[in-house]
């Protein structure tokens, strides 16, 4: 369990000390946000309808495009063998630092989803209900994330290949999370939705970080 | 220990699963070709007209059994990755990635034929129909698992994350599977089913069930045929493969 | 006492080579030995546990490796090519995060000492990016005076090193050897150690 805290404590330090790659994916999360309204209209009925899905899609590439740092700096320099190499579990030190991407990439993403909600004239409620289905759905993002980071770990073309194995899987995450604000408005009720996104989140935390220790043995070998 | 009716590790080394393959994969293609015969006979003169529908339904016997195929290859898929983790063989690996272009041109028939089908039917090429959403991100997957093998250099791990990916993905296939079914009924406006078919006559489960026979043994003579060219290049440098060349020539 | 039968290596298409047999006890060195591209850094991390070998095994204290993989794990130390040391860090962050992810970890004062001894005295809050090359081997080799490791298994340990930091690895090693550890590494420089050693050359 130590060496969960202080690879926790070296990530977030890491991150600390490079905060504008942290900033970076958050800029990109408002600017996609809000080249919506200009390439569709500035009608509000028609915002408020598309919100929920506009605001989880643009979460999902800004999870996805600080991916590519979770273990490739650790694969270059070293540090992921002796990750290997330690008598702690593989799979508690990756659950450690999807952890610290998560706090450093997804959490930032739930913060500021509703101030940019209100660009698209959400109430109150469905601000809330967007946080929450977030908050549920952002740490799934990191899972599965660390699943394709692992396995593009130095392959050729990384970055595009990522996104081409990782987005499939998101689908299920914005389905539901979207859904459950969109539920709200409609007046049928957020609970199900948020239900189903926390059952895969209970999945995801049981299997992902089985999957990521597998994929990262093989690119050590 | 008992001796076993077949030695199944014999034909786990590719040596020998090499002429086992060459011997097998003539007879399945000419399996494949005579239920195709049959299949396209009897969904073109035999099945009757559809009344509603016209003769445009006809493009369902390759549709259906197009869309059955490319699911249940993924299950093959993940089966052989299963087994190449578990024990560790090498040609477990092999049979993978030569399912998976077989498999990805069925799912990318069954959208074809879907299209093809949607446009008389409904007058639009697409709608965002639950199974074709499904078969559509089924699709991205084989892309995926095509994409991430070809891009690693080394054949040993390429297997290895290839079969991560499919595990990974045979796990997900029910989950967005039953998340866009969902999707699809909470959006009302889109929802028009393609599987409310009315009561499909004998003659047309017929033909769709020997289609299905022939799209089946076609997967397996080219899946053999492909593992046959993958085990050679693997192998070039292994004594058998220099010995059976010696012999060819 | 760590032994290995038979071990071999194949690297796509290459066989880098094959029927290694090895074996290191307390008190003992082995310098691994061959030319650019023999395998030494393959075997190295095979021994380690990093990557399976094609074929052969590995035994620690006489049982099989794979069934004693944390136990090994626990009393090894490896330092391979890249020194895992983070630009961002400082030579003391680095040294403190590397020990407590490998499940030991060091109080303030036993890291500070290391680094003095390894020579990075009034160097040890600047971040890494401003090291030399030879000072950023120093921070990684600053782990070898702070674990009870066993085994050390250290590949290419002198690279970047100056003639004085080679003596005083070459003093640390000696002492370890002398404590009954054991001693793995490679080298393109002639070393002389004391104690108990053997040299194993690597060739098809």
């Amino acid at each position: 369990m130590n060496a969960f805290v202080a690879i926790l404590r070296r990530d977030l330090l890491l991150a600390m000390r490079r905060k504008s790659e942290m900033l970076t994916a958050l800029f990109f999360f408002m600017i996609v946000v809000s080249l919506f309204p200009l390439g569709i209209g500035p009608e509000t009925a028609l915002l408020r309808r598309i919100a929920p899905g506009v605001l989880w899609v643009a979460a999902l590439l800004a999870a996805m495009l600080s991916l590519n740092r979770l273990f490739a700096a650790d694969h270059q320099d070293g540090t992921l063998e002796q990750m290997a190499l330690s008598p702690t579990p593989l799979a508690l030190l990756v659950s450690g630092k999807v952890l610290a991407h998560w706090l450093t990439a997804g959490l930032p993403l739930v913060l500021l989803a509703p101030v940019l909600g209100l660009q698209f004239d959400l109430s109150s409620r469905a601000l809330g209900i967007l946080m929450l289905s977030l908050l549920l759905g952002t740490p799934l993002l990191s899972l599965i994330g660390a699943i394709g980071a692992a396995l593009t770990l130095g392959v050729r073309g990384g970055g595009v290949l990522l996104s081409l194995l990782v987005l499939p899987l998101y689908i299920p995450a914005l389905i539901f999370g979207a859904g459950a604000v969109e539920a709200d408005m409609a007046g049928l009720g957020a609970g199900g939705h948020l239900s189903l996104l926390g059952a895969l989140l209970a999945l995801g935390l049981f299997f992902a970080p089985w999957a990521t220790t597998a994929a990262l043995r093989i690119a050590l070998e | 220990m008992s001796q076993p009716l077949i030695n199944w590790f014999k034909f786990a080394s590719p040596a020998s699963f090499y002429p086992l393959a060459g011997k097998m994969w003539p007879w399945f293609a000419a399996l494949a070709t005579a239920f195709a015969a049959a299949g396209l006979w009897i969904s073109f003169f035999v099945a009757p007209t559809d009344f509603q529908q016209g003769e445009g339904y006809r493009i369902i016997f390759i549709h259906v059994p197009a869309s059955w195929m490319s699911m249940f290859i993924y299950c093959v898929m993940a089966f052989w990755s299963a087994i190449g983790i578990g024990f560790n063989t090498r040609l477990s690996g092999m049979m993978s990635s030569a399912l998976a272009p077989t498999g990805a041109l069925f799912a990318f028939l069954s959208l074809w034929t879907g299209a093809l089908w949607g446009k008389p039917m409904w007058g639009a090429w697409w709608v965002w129909d639950a199974r074709l959403t499904s078969e559509l991100i089924l699709l991205f997957l084989y892309l995926g698992y095509i994409a991430l093998t070809a891009a690693i250099d080394d054949p040993r791990r390429a297997d290895k994350a290839g079969a991560i990916v499919s595990l990974v993905g045979v796990i997900n296939v029910p989950i967005i599977y039953f998340s866009v079914k969902w999707w699809n009924t909470l959006h009302q406006g889109a929802s028009v089913s393609m599987t409310k078919a009315p009561t499909m006559a004998a003659t047309m489960l017929w033909g769709m069930l020997l289609m299905a026979l022939a799209f089946w043994m076609y997967s397996i003579a080219v899946a053999l045929y492909r593992v046959r060219a993958i085990i050679l290049e693997r192998e070039r440098h292994a004594t058998w493969v220099a010995e059976l060349l010696e012999m060819q020539r | 006492m760590l032994q290995a039968h038979g071990l071999a290596c194949v690297r796509g298409d290459r066989r880098l080579f094959s029927g290694v047999d090895l074996a290191v006890a307390p008190g003992q060195w082995l310098q691994v030995e061959g030319a650019n591209g023999a395998g030494k850094t393959s075997l190295l991390r095979i021994l380690a546990g990093l990557s399976p070998a094609a074929d052969g095994r590995i035994e620690w204290e006489g049982r099989p490796v794979t069934d004693v993989r944390d136990d090994f794990h626990a009393r090894l130390l490896y330092l391979g090519h890249a020194p895992a040391i983070k630009d961002d860090l400082s030579a003391l962050e680095n040294l403190q995060s590397a020990a407590a992810v490998g499940g030991r970890p060091l109080d303030e004062a036993t890291a500070l000492t290391a680094l003095r001894r390894i020579g990075l005295k009034g160097r040890e809050d600047l971040p890494s990016r401003v090291l030399s090359q030879g000072q950023k081997r120093r921070v990684a080799l600053a782990r070898l005076l702070c674990g009870q490791a066993r085994l050390w298994v250290l590949d290419e340990p002198f690279v970047a090193l100056d003639v004085g930091a080679v003596d005083m690895l070459c003093g640390i090693l000696d002492e370890h050897i002398g404590r009954g550890g054991m001693l793995i590494f490679t080298s393109h420089q002639a070393v002389q150690l004391q104690g108990n050693g053997a040299r194993l050359e690597l060739t098809k």
